[in-house]
């Protein structure tokens, strides 16, 4: 490449502001340290971030399509999730890792209060709100007001259940298989899957 | 309610309705990440409790201001300080010269 294309390079950085806060310009120095120290290299660096941004919700969706269409395989999720997850061939962190099933009357949603634990590697990086202190501070408090602001209205004979996840157990909400998808396959009812449905912040699902 | 164990114990407060904007992280936000996760990896820390806890050592001012992978990277420096992997005069250095050269990049 030429100089010439570098300098037209450069107008293309600013999709992000450089990132001169004091905390930003901390991880920045220690970043640097490390790497000069040769804790690790760039290449490391650059493997993590590609594995990480590899995971996306398509792989919990998948997950939740095997339990939809094999009884046998939802027991095992249901009774030891990481177990049942590293079966489809997915690394897990060691930590645990429990799913809990959505039905008529019951529904399911995570939160990390205390920071923003989340599950990862099969959901691929948590959104924003998941991290706000409003989310965290009160899903525990009013989840059926938090849920309605996701456009999740819960009539009263369905009970919610709020799981407080922690740096060593993660959970994962497994939604309902909706009505009128009998004979669907594997792959198309594992593209009905949001990220949200598997955090609990949606409940139903588009099937048109 | 009992009083919070620390700016992270948010649970049960009161809070702003939710904003339910997405946002994509930038590539320094993936470099702090990666850098915790190696971290973890070369035993520079020994686990992800060991992160929570630098962050959960913030002050509430700090913690309030800062954001998440602001924290992350305070943590992990606090950590990296107080084990003696680095020393807070090379961190206080090293913050200085990339202050200096982002400062560069702006006035050139």
């Amino acid at each position: 490449m030429s100089d010439h294309d570098h300098d037209h390079a450069r107008t293309f950085q600013a999709d992000h502001a450089e990132p001169t806060s004091e905390g930003a310009r901390v991880g920045l120095a220690l970043r640097e340290l490390l790497i000069e120290a040769g804790h690790y290299t760039p290449e490391e660096e650059r493997a993590v971030i590609a594995a990480m941004q590899g995971a996306s919700p398509r792989d919990g969706g998948r997950i939740v399509a095997r339990a939809w269409t094999d009884p046998a395989y939802k027991e095992r999720l249901l009774a030891n999730g990481a177990a049942a997850i590293r079966e489809l061939g997915y690394e897990l962190e060691p930590y645990e890792f429990t799913v809990m099933e959505n039905d008529d009357n019951t529904h399911n949603v995570i939160v990390c209060t205390l920071c923003s634990c989340y599950p990862r590697s099969l959901l691929g990086m948590s959104p924003a709100w998941y991290k706000s202190a409003s989310y965290r501070s009160r899903v525990v408090r009013e989840p059926r007001k938090v849920l309605a602001e996701f456009g999740v209205e819960l009539t009263d004979d369905i009970d919610v259940r709020v799981h407080d996840s922690t740096a060593e157990l993660r959970y994962m909400v497994l939604p309902q298989r909706p009505k009128r998808t009998e004979g669907w396959s594997e792959e198309e009812l594992a593209a009905l899957i949001t990220r949200d449905s598997l955090i609990g912040t949606q409940r139903a699902f588009r099937t048109e | 309610m009992s009083e919070p164990w620390g700016p992270h114990d948010v649970g049960g407060q009161q809070g702003a309705p939710i904003d339910l904007a997405e946002h994509d992280t930038a590539y320094w936000e993936w470099q702090i990440d990666a850098m915790v996760r190696l971290a973890l990896k070369k035993g520079l820390i020994s686990d992800f409790a060991e992160l929570r806890d630098g962050i959960e050592h913030l002050a509430q001012d700090d913690y309030d201001k800062c954001t998440y992978y602001e924290r992350w990277a305070k943590s992990l420096a606090y950590t990296l300080v107080s084990r003696g992997v680095i020393s807070e005069q090379q961190l206080s250095n090293q913050i200085d010269a990339v202050r200096a050269r982002q400062e560069a990049e702006v006035a050139a």
